[in-house]
């Protein structure tokens, strides 16, 4: 009989097993990966010591001491910190981001679809627009922009007095604001708390669970109505902000400069031509049936386009999509050259030259782009597996 | 495991080695046969290259002063561009030997960044300029203006010092380069442009018509101009520190580019010191003993440089005003060669 004799995989020697050694040998090189990094920072820090340069982050909690142009939050050139800078600058990048997205997103889309348009005019003037832009460098259209805006706009003394207060000049844009009082940060809190209820309640209609335009009045009700309710108890009074000629400027109000009307116009007008042609090939990739059978039915053709081929064509769109949302955001230090604001000027500008820091200054400034960039890759990876074709 | 361990080994030594080469920058640049010179490359009368590549200027000519006194050839210098922004990392990485680019001595760059300030080679200090035709006069009547401003510099700090001291209020659009800065201002974007007086008048040069703007009579900071090298090499700092004095010595000793060669014989103690026929001072500093006749006979002394660069012969017209001798009522003065 055989029932002593092993059965089952003949026996190797440990060293030669495929398994083990593709373990260790995977151990060793991460050790050794982690070693190199390790002792590359030693190094660096040694040699700072050695040339008597300062290091660490005590920098962060020092009085800043410069000006910036735009400052979403408070900040005062004496009394805010290098850390206070920092999250400026990063406001305006995130800022400049968000717009740009948005927008770039809508220019691309419209001249996507305009470059497959059966009229003559829009398809070749779609095509020329996506020729001509993205082939000439994005550093020299943002000067381009910058140029243009400071002199199509009018000099400070031949401000244009926009009806309901406000200015407007090469100076940028000046509107009146409304003051809200003691009652700003309530007032604040209610807008966030009325827009997050109106998106569950549209989340909620879309699954039927509730009727459509029940729901629309009650979030109109909720967006608008929260943050009046708000301001009435808590106690502050509506005042308009109205901006104001001084001798050299206009003062109060709110106000858009021209740095950033012409670094969101070149980013908008760059990507969407990017974005247009990643459209463009999506929507082809959706087989002709598809249109053929939709217009069969005897759906419209903005029909057809909306609700059989876009829907279709995203799942091939998304993807590059995302790296262009990517590149839109990177693109943005570039803000640098026009006097915008932004991370880059602020932090590893001004920052970095007060205080000699660069290894420091530069590596937050690199972390930073990443997880701004980890980050919107995730959404659009989670919108992504949304999209995707559910095999049932 | 062994062979990845010598090879982490003898990457580490090779790392130490290459970072403690550079112990003495005057042999190193002995041994190259060349200086290697951060300089601005934008600003005339400072350092700015000719279409031809030919460098001029104030700091351009203290590095070919050393250059003469090293090499007696003020020709074996390189120059480098430098932006305000990289100027201090590409000197503490050894890219180039002397920094001499309009930089401004203050305590922390003295302390901080891992440099020395030589000596002051030109004392200038922030001024704005303004359109003619906004009726300004004073600095103190620009509360609420906009100001353009170039980054890198200690002009930002300053400028938000001043406003807030004589409490004005104030905006400001920071460029990273010169000219957008300064085309920003031709547009009218900004009420006024700040930056060193000294900037100020050759970048009203370059406006489309200088004549519409002004320099307003407010200098509102300190700004000591002087060339930097890396802390810790004493020899060298020597070296860059005494070609200035050297530079105004001369000057002050009336001995010129054109009669250099006649005060040799000279009499006068001083000036036989200087041009060392008696003494060796020039090799207490790793020099030649004629280290000052090789500047003087190949650069000029400091009053002949400024005229040429920024003074009365050149387009900047910049009067000596500070930068003047002590004995003409300025500041420049040097300590004695003895």
């Amino acid at each position: 009989m055989t029932m002593g004799v092993e059965s089952g995989p003949p026996k190797v020697p440990l060293l030669r097993d495929p398994k083990l050694r593709g373990l260790l040998i995977q151990i060793l090189l991460c050790v050794a990966l982690a070693g190199l990094v390790y002792y590359l920072v030693r190094a660096a820090a040694a040699n700072l010591e050695r040339s008597h340069m300062a290091s660490g982050f005590g920098f962060w909690n020092q009085p800043a001491g410069f000006d910036i142009s735009q400052t979403l939050i408070d900040y005062s050139s004496s009394a805010s910190t290098y850390g206070r800078a920092f999250w400026i600058g990063l406001l305006n990048t995130l800022l400049v981001a968000c717009i740009g997205i948005v927008l770039a997103t809508i220019v691309g889309f419209l001249i996507g679809i305009g470059r497959l348009s059966s009229n003559w005019l829009v398809a070749r003037l779609a095509t020329g627009y996506v020729h001509l832009v993205r082939n000439v460098p994005l550093l020299l259209q943002l000067l381009f922009w910058y140029s243009m805006v400071l002199t199509a706009l009018p000099d400070f003394r031949n401000s244009v007095h926009l009806p309901g207060g406000g200015f407007l000049n090469n100076k940028g844009l000046f509107l009146p604001a409304p003051e809200l009082g003691g009652a700003g940060p309530m007032v604040s809190a209610a807008v966030l708390v009325g827009i997050a209820g109106a998106i569950a309640l549209a989340l909620a209609a879309r699954r039927k669970w509730l009727d459509g335009r029940v729901a629309a009045g009650i979030g109109v009700l909720l967006v608008l109505g929260l943050p009046l309710a708000a301001l009435l108890v808590g106690g502050g009074t509506l005042t308009i902000d109205y901006p104001q000629m001084s001798r050299f400027n206009i003062r109060g109000g709110m106000e858009l400069l021209p740095e950033l009307v012409a670094l969101v116009a070149a980013l908008v007008v760059y990507t969407g031509a990017f974005i247009a042609e990643t459209v463009r090939a999506g929507i082809m990739a959706v087989p002709r049936g598809q249109s053929e059978a939709a217009l069969a039915l005897g759906l419209s053709r903005a029909l057809t386009l909306r609700r059989v081929i876009i829907p279709q064509s995203m799942r091939v769109i998304i993807p590059p999509l995302t790296s262009q949302y990517l590149n839109l955001t990177k693109n943005s230090s570039l803000a640098v050259a026009i006097g915008y604001p932004d991370l880059v000027q602020i932090f590893t500008g001004t920052v970095l030259n007060q205080t000699g820091q660069a290894v420091e200054i530069v590596a937050i400034t690199m972390a930073v782009y990443l997880a701004i960039s980890l980050f919107t890759a995730l959404l659009m990876n989670l919108y992504n597996a949304r999209m995707a074709l559910r095999e049932r | 495991m062994k062979r990845l361990l010598t090879i982490l080994a003898c990457a580490s030594l090779a790392m130490t080695l290459a970072t403690a080469a550079s112990a003495s920058t005057l042999d190193d640049v002995k041994k190259r046969g060349m200086l290697n010179c951060g300089a601005n490359g934008q600003l005339p009368g400072f350092g700015i290259p000719d279409s031809q590549g030919n460098w001029t200027g104030l700091d351009v000519d203290l590095c070919r002063a050393v250059a003469a006194a090293v090499f007696n050839d003020p020709t074996k210098v390189k120059f480098v561009a430098l932006t305000a922004k990289d100027r201090f990392t590409t000197l503490q990485s050894g890219d180039v030997d002397v920094l001499a680019r309009n930089t401004t001595w203050t305590s922390s760059r003295d302390s901080q960044l891992g440099l020395n300030a030589t000596a002051v080679n030109y004392y200038d200090g922030q001024g704005f300029m303004v359109r003619k035709d906004l009726k300004v006069n004073s600095a103190l009547e620009l509360n609420d203006a906009t100001i353009c401003v170039q980054q890198g510099t200690t002009t930002e700090l300053n400028l938000a010092d001043y406003f807030r001291a004589n409490k004005m209020r104030l905006k400001t659009v920071t460029f990273l380069q010169l000219e957008e800065a300064t085309s920003a201002y031709e547009s009218g974007r900004c009420n006024a442009f700040t930056t060193d007086a000294s900037q100020l008048y050759s970048v009203r040069l370059k406006l489309a018509k200088p004549d519409d703007h002004v320099v307003l009579p407010e200098i509102i900071s300190k700004e000591p101009l002087a060339p930097f090298v890396r802390h810790g090499d004493d020899q060298w700092f020597d070296v860059v520190k005494w070609v200035h004095f050297a530079m105004v010595n001369a000057e002050e000793l009336n001995v010129t580019k054109a009669n250099v060669d006649e005060q040799v014989k000279s009499d006068n103690p001083e000036i036989k010191r200087l041009l060392g026929t008696e003494g060796n001072y020039g090799e207490q500093l790793g020099l030649t003993k004629d280290w000052v006749r090789r500047i003087v006979k190949n650069v000029g002394n400091y009053g002949e440089v400024f005229d040429r660069n920024v003074g009365q012969g050149s387009p900047l017209k910049i009067t000596r005003g500070l930068n003047a001798l002590w004995t003409k009522g300025g500041l420049q003065y040097a300590p004695p060669i003895r």
